[in-house]
């Protein structure tokens, strides 16, 4: 199962240079994390408000597709460019997103109307 | 192999795919996220379809029934659980097994605090007589964010065996892609509720 496995010890700058690379990746999570926090106030905020639904529909879709695409590439990382077959999980996901549109318009034009 | 013990200095900067059966974990839960995005899109479809429609003379609309505070807290607790799960695979990549333990464990926590809540609303609704068969509304809402509850339950109860059955056996790479594995699918939850809190809360209260 493991055969193909090759464990070697880093040297220790590489160790360092490593850790602090995770230091800096953390880092951009919280901020990250922070901008999610950040989206969904004003996703609140924008209904708390009260402006017209015309204007804050498409706004909170738009805040709820830009934190999915934030969790997907940071949190889950899809941007990770050495992750086994991501081009692969990429396309599926992307697909997957196109599938559920479909369902959507299907759902809303042809069998209810 | 998948039991050698490590220090920090020889553990792998990836270490959820330092294996073949890791990488395999990797790319399994990714097929399984992208088959449950369908699932959902297909509820997420009915629901929006449903809303709002029922027997003629039904009290109950989406205005008056969702509270925003409330779906306000469960978002802030279901979004934090996500950064402390980010925590858990920082201390995974420094092979800081206390830390991953430690911070996988608060999100059970935050993920047990959305849970009741939910229980909360839901208990609420039923009382009310806002029943899973008042009407299709009540059926597509119970469906879609009763299906997202489900899966918050299967990651806790996935988490918590992970901290339990691992606790004295310390990090290896045989439990390190478990628990990365564990966080994508935490994340993912957090993808759909993103969703819910738009469509179905916050534009259910707009009408």
């Amino acid at each position: 199962m493991s055969h193909d496995t090759e464990i070697q010890g880093r040297s220790q700058s590489q160790y360092e240079f490593d850790r602090r690379k995770s230091a800096v990746q953390m880092r951009k999570q919280v901020i990250n994390f922070a901008i999610m926090i950040f989206l969904t106030f004003v996703a609140f905020a924008t209904v708390v408000a009260d402006f017209a639904p015309t204007f804050i529909k498409p706004v909170i879709l738009l805040l709820a597709g830009i934190q999915v695409v934030l969790q997907l590439y940071s949190f889950m990382h899809m941007d990770d460019k050495h992750a086994p077959f991501i081009g692969v999980i990429s396309t599926f996901v992307w697909v997957g997103a196109v599938i559920a549109f479909t369902f959507f318009l299907a759902f809303n034009t042809i069998i209810w109307w | 192999m998948l039991n050698t013990k490590f220090t920090p200095q020889t553990w792998p900067e990836h270490p959820e795919q330092a294996t073949h059966e890791g990488k395999n974990k990797y790319v399994g839960i990714w097929i399984f996220i992208c088959s449950d995005i369908v699932l959902f899109a297909s509820l997420f479809a009915t629901y929006i379809s449903l809303r709002n429609k029922g027997p003629a003379g039904m009290q109950f609309t989406s205005q008056e029934l969702f509270e925003l505070p409330l779906a306000f807290v469960m978002t802030m607790f279901l979004l934090t659980s996500s950064l402390t799960s980010v925590y858990a695979m920082y201390h995974l990549k420094n092979y800081n097994f206390k830390g991953v333990q430690l911070w996988t464990g608060v999100t059970v926590l935050l993920g047990l605090g959305f849970l009741a809540l939910e229980i909360y609303e839901f208990y609420h609704y039923v009382h009310i007589g806002f029943g899973y068969t008042q009407s299709a509304f009540s059926s597509a809402f119970f469906t879609l964010v009763g299906t997202h509850g489900l899966h918050v339950i299967i990651g806790l109860v996935w988490m918590i065996c992970l901290i339990v059955r691992n606790a004295s056996r310390g990090l290896n790479l045989y439990n390190a892609p478990k628990y990365f594995v564990a966080s994508i699918y935490w994340h993912f939850i957090d993808v759909v509720w993103v969703f819910i809190f738009t469509v179905v809360y916050l534009m259910g209260v707009l009408g």
